[in-house]
């Protein structure tokens, strides 16, 4: 049996003022109409009835526009031209509240900032200075299709704890050393010694939920050209509006430019989130674009989270399902719409 | 399904057969409530799916410039005005545009509904003469369209098309209305509440670019955000960046916006940038007395010059 500690809801302030005594915490805070990712000025600020929030908790880890490196033009400068890494804070900090879908895209973001070969140091080590602490999701939205991508809305991938609301408090079951350290360090939770069968009943409840939007298996069989070469482009580019909302609301867009900004004598190297539905994304220096055309685009966006990266990698797609594309897409462009015409592409069904 | 769905099918229908157009450029059925996708039809058996609700409120208009081909464009009254500025700018010829025009009784802002229901998730959205029916898990519940209306609709001096070949329903009652009550607040506001006022409305501003590129006005081959050779705008969220997109965006579609709306509504993050485009809208219409689209006999007022323009800032 996992192990599983539990806390009154009551308590749950006071757990999360603990946690701040110690950690930097990021929870989903309400601002206007929508939630988002927060660091905690007091525990009163986290508010766990969300659905989800508006953005991903990606930029906590690949922030929209980072200070990488800062240098000095100044001529009188020894150094001069020497580019310094910028300051970052990499004191331990927890992120509560996490769903599971976006847990799970830091496990598939992974494959671009750590692996064997390459490591971005700050992806890495943000990684491992955040103890991640999730929140299961018992009502779904109607966007979310996370089981169909191999996910679900008790998925613990990516995750340290994860908290599922057992109505008058929360039960916490504890997936990594972290995690356990964690809970440890913030009093208020007591072990449970026999398995909780609601949360089982709960976990059936929210799966059975949330529909069969596709099999993203049935695209990864198939021949990458045939996907490529598909009239059914033609029809899913009509509607974009190449913006960039998509890419930049998804977890899994992780796309990124370098540039230097000079102000004066004093420069500094950013990364800034990019996104491959703006032309600029491809333009070479020699004024060559490979993508200039929006379908070109609108595939580009696809075919990467359905079939390049399930080739690339072996494993499932580049999306966990959590919908926020389908929400944030100004002309309702539906990953769920798409990837059923990329797994029918080919076939002659009777109608 | 709403009548005007039906005359949409058969207009369409009917000048594909003829070989009339090529396409027609309508809406089709959204996967969410309150969602239509702009849908290009180019056989009679997919003008079948094309529909026309409340939920067409992105500008169509925005898929013409630059279009070869003769093409049919459903249109409500600020569709057609951005395709007059489209032929004055002459981003498309009138003899390949057949206009099928519709009177508009507004569109209804999904922000609207999701205010008033506190969270909970709609499933199914009906609309039924002057109401809109939602239900979701648990609930069901409706609601007066006319309380629904993005702001801009309701707000609205020109529903009806002012461009047509052919009109599909009949013209609705054109209201007399102040439209800039809102923007007269803000030019209220002391010069630095202001600043701080438009410093928290683009705060939230990811830079997806969906305002400027649902805008049927922002066609530039190259946006002078994507210059980059030399680079003209930061991409950073720091607020310098982000209130430069805003305001250069709004200056260069000032006597060209048409009040659509579909800025607004394409911003996944729900910025009011209709308050940047609604002040310079005022102020043209008070310099100039030139509203944006209305009439093909006359060019926006800052591409044209006249000695006896106004320029009070000479003093």
């Amino acid at each position: 049996m996992p192990d599983i500690y539990y806390t009154a809801k009551e308590n749950f302030a006071g757990v999360i003022e603990r946690l701040m005594g110690r950690y930097r915490v990021y929870a989903p805070v309400k601002e206007d109409r929508c939630h988002g990712f927060a660091p905690l000025r007091s525990a009163a600020e986290a508010d766990l009835g969300f659905s989800n929030t508006r953005l991903s908790p990606k930029g906590l880890f690949h922030p929209q526009a980072e200070r990488m490196f800062e240098y000095s033009l100044a001529k009188d400068d020894p150094q001069a031209g020497i580019v310094k890494e910028a300051q970052k804070d990499f004191s331990p900090r927890v992120v509560l509240g996490v769903r599971p879908c976006d847990a799970k895209a830091f496990d598939l973001d992974d494959a671009n900032f750590n692996t064997e070969t390459i490591k971005d140091p700050w992806w890495v080590r943000r990684r491992e200075t955040t103890t991640m602490i999730g929140l299961a999701c018992d009502s779904p939205c109607s966007t979310c299709f996370c089981t169909s991508m191999g996910s679900g809305p008790y998925d613990t991938a990516g995750l340290d704890v994860l908290l599922v609301d057992a109505g008058e408090g929360y039960a916490a079951e504890v997936l990594s050393e972290k995690g356990k350290n964690t809970l440890e360090v913030t009093s208020g939770w007591s072990p449970v010694t026999s398995a909780i069968l609601p949360l089982t009943h709960k976990k059936k409840a929210a799966e059975q939920s949330i529909g069969i939007a596709f099999d993203p298996a049935a695209i990864a069989k198939k021949p990458m050209l045939e996907l490529y070469n598909s009239p059914t482009w033609e029809e899913v580019q009509f509607a974009c509006i190449n913006c960039g909302a998509c890419t930049f609301v998804c977890p899994t867009c992780w796309c990124f430019d370098i540039q230097d900004e000079v102000c004066g004598d004093k420069g500094e190297r950013l990364r800034l989130w990019d996104s491959c539905m703006f032309p600029l994304f491809t333009l070479h220096g020699s004024g060559h674009n490979p993508r200039s055309q929006k379908t070109q685009r609108v595939r580009q966006r696809f075919m990467h989270k359905l079939k390049y990266y399930q080739d690339k990698y072996n494993s499932g797609p580049a999306c966990v399902g959590c919908g926020r594309c389908v929400q944030a897409c100004p002309v309702n462009i539906d990953i769920r719409q798409v990837g059923r015409q990329m797994v029918s592409q080919g076939c002659s069904c009777p109608a | 399904m709403q009548p005007c769905s039906e005359s949409i099918r058969e207009a369409a229908k009917r000048l594909l057969l003829e070989k009339r157009v090529d396409a027609v450029i309508g809406f089709r059925k959204g996967t969410v409530p309150f969602m239509n996708e702009p849908f290009l039809a180019r056989t009679p058996e997919q003008a079948g799916q094309l529909v026309w609700d409340g939920n067409c409120a992105i500008n169509l208009a925005n898929y013409l410039p630059k279009r070869t081909g003769s093409v049919a464009i459903a249109a409500k009254g600020c569709d057609s005005r951005s395709i007059v500025i489209h032929l004055l700018e002459n981003q498309i010829r009138r003899e390949q545009l057949y206009v099928l025009g519709i009177p508009c009784q507004g569109m209804t802002d999904k922000r609207r509904i999701a205010d008033r229901l506190n969270g909970r998730q709609v499933l199914q959205a009906e609309e039924t003469g002057g109401k809109v029916r939602v239900s979701g898990r648990d609930f069901e519940q409706s609601f007066e369209r006319a309380d629904l209306l993005q702001e801009n609709c309701a707000i609205c001096t020109h529903k009806n098309p002012v461009l047509y070949d052919e009109l599909l329903g009949q013209p609705v009652e054109e209201q007399q209305i102040d439209r800039y009550v809102e923007i007269g607040k803000i030019e209220s506001m002391p010069p630095e509440q202001r600043r701080l006022y438009f410093d928290e409305l683009v705060q939230p501003c990811i830079r997806c670019y969906a305002c400027r590129n649902a805008c049927p006005a922002c066609y530039c081959p190259t946006c002078f955000v994507d210059e980059s050779k030399p680079q003209w705008l930061g991409k950073t969220t720091d607020p310098t960046d982000t209130r430069t997109f805003h305001f250069l965006r709004a200056f260069h579609v000032a006597g060209r916006c048409t009040d659509c709306g579909s800025c607004e509504r394409a911003c996944p993050v729900g910025i009011k940038v209709r308050l940047f485009t609604m002040k310079l809208e005022k102020q043209v219409k008070e310099l100039y007395g030139y509203e944006a689209g209305v009439t093909q006999d006359e060019r926006p007022p800052l591409d044209a010059f006249r000695p006896d323009d106004p320029e009070p800032f000479l003093g």
